[in-house]
């Protein structure tokens, strides 16, 4: 499936998700992601976009279907710590503070504190929260809290990233502001990358893979290489390549949002 | 605008006080229907040693009786989130206890305990009405960490331990604080029904007193006791409210935004 791409990394292998009330949440995901890949996920809310990050994460079993990693956690591979996740919400603890909301990672696998902080504080530098490491979550801006998020989601060096949405709820530039630094830690730290958006922008400006979700049941639409040239920046938001590839995957998406049976119609539910 | 606020209550009761005073004294009503609030700080005055004393001891069953319905609470709330089966089965009795008026209870506790032991009685009591606000509150409070949180939790492995320690007792704080103020003031409640109910005996509380003046109609002196009783209760409020706001203020929305 992955043909002349990198080396795998996960495959997800006919994930079939169906919930205790009857709701069929996946039906047979079939996906490889390889190593050190940008993965944009596109569709629009309820077709599973999350889910496929929570059954990676390993915060829900599959009904059917298994996922399969490269290399096992046995190996030093994925295991606590080896994934870091970034919700929709910035989820810091309010009564800590910044850098011991970013520490959370290591504090529960009992990393040495000295270890443990001299992290911290390298990446909260990195995201620019060096001057409010020692502020609580509500002193700062939405974006502020993201970057905190983020941070803790890296501060394990993981090797995959999962993100759900995570700048939905932020302002336009902010949000671009926080794409272009987000790639930045990508390129330097090669974690491979499942970014889940309903963004199609968003998602071309990021990744260099989309998978376009169809919705009830969610299943894979459409899977396409994006091929634009990485360092990515402000540039890129108007060459004429990347809004060609903006308009193919919202051909796809358009198309995936079609019910059968009709000629048309973006939200039929 | 603020200066003048705060003083406002104290200005009014100034003047409440004042003209009380004046109209016993214009009026003549006889002390031990009514004393002059004079009188009431000469009955204080006149024996500070015994009403001194008293207020120390149901300061002290009070404090007891409040911590132990503390850790007691906070206990088995963890239990009663750790176990849904316990937790099912032990709640309604929890209740019972709960709405049961205590005053209802004293008299059997007393007849359990002893006359002889007022005490215990009372500390038993204070201990009934200021464990529920705990538990309930505390039980409320571990339930509500935040779901992204919990999933964060599970992300990284994290212990049960890990969970109750780092994530559910710090969700459930505000929850708790806001308990203890309720239960800081049951319990002051609990311990002078004990001494009200038995009435005589081995009582040396501050409801002790008062009980004890009314018999002899020495009206300023149940007065004296009274205010020291207020006193106490205003105290304990006012220093679990200190504790919550220094606890909560730089991170809890109830707290943090009126600073």
């Amino acid at each position: 499936m992955m043909g002349q791409g990198p080396a795998p990394f996960l495959e997800l292998q006919g994930v079939t998700k169906r919930y205790p009330n009857g709701t069929l949440a996946l039906t047979d995901i079939s996906l490889a992601v390889g190593a050190g890949e940008f993965l944009a996920i596109v569709g629009a809310s309820g077709c599973g976009k999350s889910t496929i990050l929570r059954h990676v994460a390993g915060l829900v079993a599959p009904t059917s279907g298994r996922i399969a990693w490269a290399q096992p956690a046995a190996t030093g591979g994925i295991g606590p710590g080896g994934i870091g996740m970034v919700f929709q919400e910035p989820t810091l603890m309010p009564w800590a503070r910044i850098q011991d909301n970013v520490r959370l990672p290591l504090d529960l696998a009992k990393v040495p504190r000295a270890e443990a902080d001299a992290r911290v504080s390298a990446l909260l530098a990195q995201v620019g929260l060096a001057d409010f490491a020692r502020a609580y979550p509500r002193e700062l801006s939405g974006g502020m809290k993201m970057r905190a998020s983020i941070a803790r989601a890296l501060v394990t060096r993981p090797r995959l990233l999962l993100m759900d949405e995570p700048f939905a709820a932020l302002d336009e530039i902010t949000r671009q502001k926080l794409n272009d630094d987000l790639l930045a830690l990508w390129r330097e730290q090669r974690f491979t990358a499942m970014f889940v958006t309903h963004s199609v922008y968003e998602g071309v400006y990021l990744a260099n893979r989309a998978i376009v979700m169809a919705p009830r049941p969610g299943r894979i639409h459409a899977d396409i290489p994006l091929d634009l040239p990485y360092p990515r920046d402000e540039a890129l938001r108007t060459d004429a390549r990347y809004a060609a590839a903006c308009r193919t995957v919202s051909l796809a998406l358009a198309e995936a949002m079609r019910p059968p049976g009709r000629p048309s119609g973006e939200s039929a539910a | 605008m603020n200066t003048v606020r705060r003083v406002a209550p104290v200005i009014l009761g100034g003047i409440v006080l004042a003209a009380w005073e004046g109209l016993v004294r214009l009026l003549a009503i006889p002390a031990f229907v009514l004393p002059p609030p004079s009188a009431v700080v000469a009955a204080l005055l006149a024996d500070p040693n015994t009403l001194g004393l008293s207020l120390w001891f149901t300061l002290t069953v009070t404090l007891q009786a409040f911590a132990l319905a503390v850790v007691g609470g906070v206990a088995l709330a963890i239990l009663f989130t750790r176990s849904p089966l316990l937790a099912s089965a032990l709640y309604p009795y929890a209740v019972i206890l709960q709405v049961t008026p205590v005053m209802a209870i004293a008299p059997l506790l007393l007849v359990w305990v002893g006359y002889e032991r007022v005490d215990l009685a009372q500390l038993i009591l204070a201990w009934i009405v200021a464990f529920f606000p705990i538990l309930g509150n505390t039980t409320l409070g571990l339930r509500s960490a935040d779901a992204g949180l919990r999933d964060l939790f599970r992300l990284y492995g994290a212990s049960k331990w890990q969970v109750l320690w780092r994530l559910e007792l710090p969700s459930s704080l505000p929850y708790l604080l806001a308990g203890m103020k309720i239960s800081g003031g049951l319990a002051l409640i609990g311990a002078v029904v004990a001494e009200f109910v038995a009435g005589s005996g081995t009582g040396s509380g501050l409801a002790w007193r008062i009980v004890d003046a009314s018999n002899r109609l020495n009206t300023p002196r149940m007065f004296a006791a009274l205010a020291l009783l207020s006193l106490l209760g205003i105290t304990i409020f006012a220093l679990l409210s200190l504790v919550q706001r220094l606890a909560l203020r730089r991170w809890h929305d109830s707290e943090a935004s009126r600073s």
